[in-house]
């Protein structure tokens, strides 16, 4: 009789454990088995196929020193960064001028955020062909009368990252909005009352008072749209491929180059092992904040 | 419709303009400078958004030599469905020249089966997760929502070797996997969750009359979760059908889905560009995305919160 219950505990929940094999298979296999292979075999010379030739960091020797690396780091970094502020920027504001208790709250919201739910090769095509040069924006204020209006981010390697900025602002800016304005609902409606009645500029309310309880809707916000960030790669396929020249190449657009039509694998794992690299730097200290903080309370 | 910004107290341009004006103007109990302002600058703003929309309708109802002549926001003079039925039909890829239509098909041979899959392993899994907690079981459950944030390109090429093994590298099946793969983890976060919140006496309930297993997940779990389901189901669908990468790397040319032909057919190289048929062809693929959007409505923003912020 006492012993009945011990062989019983690897088959205990056995149905529970059956049902969770694809999920076991794909955190192991696919998520924890391909990140550590991919990183392993960054360390060899893979060209066409996998080979387990270790060349220790030859690779990333090579990575750091390709012209077209270092312009897709730069690249990334700026589309980042501007992307990070103006998005959480505009997606505040929006939110917050949804949040004054307007009548058509649905429409406006349904408006700012359908861009969110097309595709992002949809929207660099369409945006490709507003900035036309031709027979877009520039022309139609050429039209207007001001013949040498220049306006042609997809044709100038100076400023063309600047027009895929304004492409992705346009289709994420919705989904921010929505996030934030879930964090203005969460806060507590005598908030508002107090600084009403101490005669505080609502924008000073928003500023000292909001902003800062909104903390973790702006820490949650910063996390997804950075992990979005640094996977950018179908936008830059659709509405520039890259160009003009090299000019507005993505470290995501490098690796699947080099991966799938250079055929040298090797550059294409120690780029993508990069990429993981920056998203671990973001992810990490934020999971730890996030869990680590928890745990203690 | 011209500029937004001369959209000033009856400068109006289109119809849709005329009434979002009215819109703003009426509540005249309340007219007082800050309304204005929070109207006008929220007019000003949603057209702006609409304003791709609106220019990808209106190019793809010109003709080519209107569009070369006229302005990009000025509406057609002559309306014609040409570069409809030329992006559904006609439209080359390659040696290819049967139109988006098979992209369409592809796509929708693709998402269906990904959808049904990833939505039933992920709600059991959650299911599991919530009820039937394991030794372990939340180890894997940690991996999986940090493998939601390790960049795809990482997982590329293992994933490749994996389904080349399988013997499903380059068909649908194997992109079906791989969606499933990419889904669960998103997903099982979202009915973990739910099921986490069903007052545990309920399934107590039914274990204590002798319930198993799949007897509770199947009359108890799967009817109540079914606004869930809904959302996960819109979630999956706009994800699965704007997919790019996953269809270019694991599909071969002649079952490559929508997203990937859309951009092959306007980023082709040779041939005269025709704006009107690529504008159609555009709008073509975001339709079904764009349908789900405004039908579900409050539902789709449900889906992309629960996506969005954990918890």
């Amino acid at each position: 009789m006492a012993a009945q219950p011990r062989p019983s505990q690897l088959f205990r929940n056995l149905n529970a454990k059956i049902a969770s094999i694809p999920m076991v298979l794909t955190a192991l296999v696919v998520f924890v088995g391909g990140t550590v292979w991919t990183v392993v075999y960054s360390f060899t010379d893979s060209r066409l196929l996998p080979r387990l030739r270790f060349v220790g960091l030859e690779q990333y020797e090579r990575l750091w020193s390709t012209e077209r690396w270092l312009v897709s780091i730069e690249n990334l970094a700026i589309y980042g960064i501007l992307s990070l502020i103006f998005s959480l920027v505009i997606g505040f504001i929006l939110a917050a001028l949804l949040d004054q208790k307007i009548r058509f709250e649905d429409t406006f919201r349904t408006i700012l955020l359908y861009p969110f739910a097309l595709s992002f090769i949809v929207t660099g095509l369409v945006w490709q062909w507003i900035l036309n040069p031709e027979f877009g924006v520039q022309s139609v204020v050429r039209g207007l009368g001001f013949d040498s209006f220049v306006f042609d981010p997809l044709y100038n390697a100076d400023i063309v990252i600047y027009g895929l900025l304004i492409a992705g602002l346009w289709q994420g800016t919705g989904l921010v909005m929505c996030l934030m304005l879930a964090g203005l609902r969460g806060i507590d409606e005598d908030i508002w009352k107090a600084a009403r009645v101490d005669g505080i500029p609502m924008w000073k309310t928003y500023l000292f008072v909001v902003i800062p309880m909104m903390r973790p809707v702006f820490i949650t916000t910063l996390v997804i749209i950075t992990s979005g960030i640094v996977k950018l790669y179908d936008l830059v396929v659709a509405q520039t491929g890259g160009g003009p020249g090299i000019a507005s190449e993505v470290p995501a657009k490098y690796v699947y180059d080099f991966m799938f039509r250079a055929q040298n694998l090797g550059q294409g794992f120690a780029a993508s092992t990069m990429m993981l690299l920056s998203v671990a730097i973001i992810v990490v200290p934020w999971a730890y904040l996030e869990f680590g903080g928890k745990r203690r309370v | 419709m011209s500029n937004p910004a001369t959209l000033g107290p009856a400068v109006v341009g289109g119809a849709a303009v005329t009434r979002d004006t009215a819109r703003g103007a009426r509540p005249r109990r309340t007219l007082s400078r800050r309304n204005i302002m929070l109207y006008g600058t929220l007019i000003v703003i949603s057209l702006y958004y609409l304003l791709p929309l609106y220019v990808m309708v209106v190019t793809s109802l010109k003709g080519m030599p209107e569009i070369r002549m006229g302005n990009i926001f000025a509406p057609p003079l002559e309306i014609t469905f040409e570069p409809w039925v030329k992006a559904w039909a006609e439209a080359c890829t390659g040696l290819n020249c049967d139109g988006l239509s098979r992209g369409f098909w592809n796509s929708v041979r693709i998402t269906v089966p990904s959808v049904i899959l990833s939505i039933a392993i992920a709600s059991v899994n959650g299911y599991a997760l919530a009820n039937w907690r394991f030794k372990g079981s939340q180890v894997f459950f940690t991996i999986l929502i940090f493998g939601a944030f390790i960049p795809y390109q990482v997982m590329l090429y293992p994933i490749v070797i994996l389904l080349r093994e399988m013997g499903v590298y380059g068909t649908l099946t194997g992109l079906v996997i791989v969606h499933t793969i990419f889904g669960m983890p998103i997903l099982t976060l979202l009915f973990r969750n739910y099921f986490t919140s069903v007052p545990e006496e309920l399934f107590k309930a039914a274990r204590v009359d002798g319930a198993g297993f799949w007897g509770i997940y199947f009359k108890i779990m799967l009817p109540m979760a079914l606004p869930i389901f809904v959302v996960a189901i819109i979630l999956q669908v706009t994800g699965i059908w704007n997919d790019f990468l996953f269809g270019v790397v694991y599909t071969r040319p002649d079952v490559y889905p929508m997203t990937v032909q859309l951009n092959n057919i306007v980023n082709s190289v040779q041939g005269v560009k025709e704006y009107n048929v690529n504008m159609a062809a555009t709008i073509l693929t975001g339709l079904v995305p764009l349908t789900i959007y405004f039908i579900s409505g409050k539902l789709f923003v449900r889906g992309i919160a629960a996506g969005a912020v954990k918890g």
